[in-house]
């Protein structure tokens, strides 16, 4: 099966995507099967979100908006994964089930 | 060397250190190249295998920054990313060392070069790698400090600062370095002093140095003189720390034995995470319009920031301020632009012309209430009917997190007692379940002394007999009612206002964490 996906989200956490945020994200991002990749603009360069020493190069501090891209199988999933861990902050902030119930 | 070598620093974690110097710097083995391309990258091969052992065997015995750290170090030297341009080189014919150390040089300048002070800081952690492989083909590195001694080089790996016995003391002096490296922070959380960015020095160093980490500076072959006058500062650095400390964690009370409460003002929820929680009786004023600055901030992130301050406190109470924009603190899209903005729209005179900015944040309150013991209060309160008017909105939003069954608690719900109509006739607000003496505001109201101006700066004065009388008389209507007044200004934390606030009769006051300290301090120096 293959698939794309893409995604956009803004890094909110104080310091960027740094060092322990990029164990996070790779660890996470090696979970997949699909390729993925990130960029800090639409046209790229494009760099390996599996690869520590690649994400840590793009060197994204607070305020970047981050460009992911996967295709392979599970693509969809890992871009929500990965955004979906952005957006928590890296569960760095304090705080636990802090997504609302709406009902 | 003749004669003593003063170098001037930046200090990374402060205190005094007075030792041998031992340099960092002169650990350079020697490789023997292997012959063969295929020997070579099996040497490196090894190295870096031999190097990710010694991560993991140091990060099984460390914990907080330090384990996040060498995790971080250990999935870098894990990725082959790192790695590929070296065995590329070691096919072309290079030997293993050179060939690596060419692979991190151009990381290395990749972080030097950066913008942002944080990925800057990262490049030590490349040296750290670098080394710790290179170490591990020529079998170097192995060189112990003694004990006590100063550490002397352009940078500090790490590994290099864990594998070292601070117990007997020492310190680290670089003649780079940076204040937000991983050592630096290691060092402050270890209370190893460190100075870094002492600039280069010609010729070798050895022997006794001095190294003043509390004001950025070291001395090399120290006369005796400069020994006596190191040894004094660093006495009485010591007993400052100890009496702070001392004062710090011990509850406030007078000289003759009267409890006083003093709390703290928090004005970003990352505050927080400098105060010990035991060196205070909880937030006495935590100010919102931080989370105002840039745009009107959702449910969800004032939520968060709420209750991280709540779970901080475990327990001990929280106070905090629904936004106090307007007057000084203008806010983008929300204050409007006044003639006398002192005078004019703000507090909550503003929140309640603009309700659908402030039911924002009377639910996020509402919500984060759970966590903790909360208080909420309402700045700039003239009449009865603005708290009658606030109350109601916040009985209205519980109602409706009640029917959306999302949990939250109602808190207690005070005012602030900085405009005159308040202190001065303080029984219409009866209703309010606590007081909140807005120091900085009552005093600029009845002096009639603008804060922010420095023409009038003489005039704007807590201690000024009609502001102490005000003070005093609102304290004394709390206690015959049974209502708390506490005290959130500055003067919470001045040592000159303190004495007379006491006297007046005030057992609960707020100061700025830097204040914490000499507030507490000066409580204990009053007689009431």
């Amino acid at each position: 099966m293959s698939a794309a996906a893409a995604a956009q989200v803004e890094i909110t956490h104080e310091v960027g995507l740094h060092a322990r945020p990029s164990v996070k994200f790779t660890k996470l991002a090696k979970t997949f099967a699909a390729d993925i990749e990130i960029a800090l603009a639409a046209d790229g360069p494009w760099f390996d979100a599996k690869s520590i020493v690649k994400v840590m190069a793009a060197k994204a501090p607070k305020g970047t908006v981050l460009h992911l891209r996967a295709s392979g199988e599970g693509a969809e999933s890992a871009v929500k994964a990965l955004v979906a861990l952005i957006e928590r902050d890296f569960d760095e902030a304090a705080e636990g089930e802090a997504h609302v119930r709406t009902g | 060397m003749c004669g003593p070598v003063r170098l001037t620093g930046r200090p990374a974690s402060g205190g005094y250190a007075e030792g041998p110097i031992f340099c960092l710097d002169n650990d350079t083995g020697g490789y023997v190249p292997k012959g063969t391309a295929a020997a070579e990258a099996q040497a490196l091969r090894a190295a870096i295998e031999a190097a990710s052992e010694q991560l993991a065997v140091l990060a099984g015995a460390s914990t907080g920054e330090a384990a996040d750290m060498l995790e971080f170090q250990a999935a870098m030297l894990a990725d082959v990313s790192l790695s590929e341009s070296a065995f590329a080189a070691i096919d072309a014919g290079m030997p293993a060392d050179r060939a690596w150390s060419d692979a991190l040089a151009g990381e290395i300048a990749g972080y030097e070069a950066a913008q942002d002070e944080y990925f800057r800081a990262r490049a030590a952690d490349l040296k750290d790698i670098r080394q710790q492989v290179l170490d591990a083909l020529t079998s170097a590195g192995t060189r112990t400090a003694p004990l006590g001694a100063i550490l002397f080089g352009e940078d500090i790996a790490p590994t290099r600062f864990l594998a070292t016995d601070w117990s007997a003391g020492g310190g680290i002096a670089l003649s780079k370095g940076s204040s937000a490296s991983h050592v630096a922070m290691l060092a402050r959380s270890r209370g190893v002093p460190m100075v870094v960015g002492l600039g280069s020095i010609a010729g070798g160093i050895a022997g006794i140095a001095l190294l003043d980490a509390e004001h950025g500076g070291i001395v090399l072959g120290p006369t005796a003189g400069d020994l006596e006058e190191f040894r004094r500062s660093s006495a009485a650095y010591g007993e400052r720390r100890r009496s702070a400390e001392a004062t710090l964690a011990r509850p406030a009370a007078t000289a003759n034995g009267v409890p006083v409460r003093v709390l703290v003002n928090v004005a970003d929820p990352a505050d927080v995470e400098r105060i010990d929680v035991a060196s205070c009786d909880g937030v006495g004023l935590m100010r919102t319009e931080f989370l105002f600055g840039r745009e009107l901030p959702d449910e969800e992130t004032q939520y968060r920031a709420y209750r991280r301050v709540l779970e901080w406190a475990g327990g001990k109470p929280v106070t905090i301020r629904t936004i106090d924009a307007g007057g000084d603190k203008p806010v983008p899209g929300f204050t409007v632009a006044e003639g006398n903005p002192f005078l004019g729209l703000r507090g909550i005179r503003l929140s309640l012309a603009r309700p659908e900015v402030f039911r924002v944040q009377i639910r996020a309150l509402l919500r984060a209430a759970v966590h903790g013991n909360l208080k909420v209060m309402f700045p700039m309160i003239s009449v009865p009917d603005e708290y009658a008017r606030a109350t109601a909105l916040f009985a209205e939003e519980a109602a409706n997190l009640a029917r959306e069954e999302v949990a939250h608690a109602m808190p207690p719900l005070g005012i602030m007692v900085e405009v005159p109509s308040v202190a001065i006739a303080p029984e219409h607000f009866a209703d309010a379940a606590f007081f909140s003496i807005g120091s900085n505001d009552l005093t600029q109201y009845v002096m009639a002394a603008a804060r922010d101006n420095t023409a009038v700066a003489a005039l704007n004065s807590v201690t000024n007999p009609a502001v102490l009388t005000l003070i005093s008389a609102v304290a004394a209507f709390g206690v015959l009612h049974g209502i708390p007044v506490s005290l959130c200004g500055d003067a919470g934390g001045d040592p000159v206002a303190i004495p007379h606030l006491l006297k007046a009769g005030l057992r609960d006051l707020s100061a700025a964490p830097a204040q914490l300290a000499l507030a507490k301090a000066a409580v204990a120096g009053v007689t009431v």
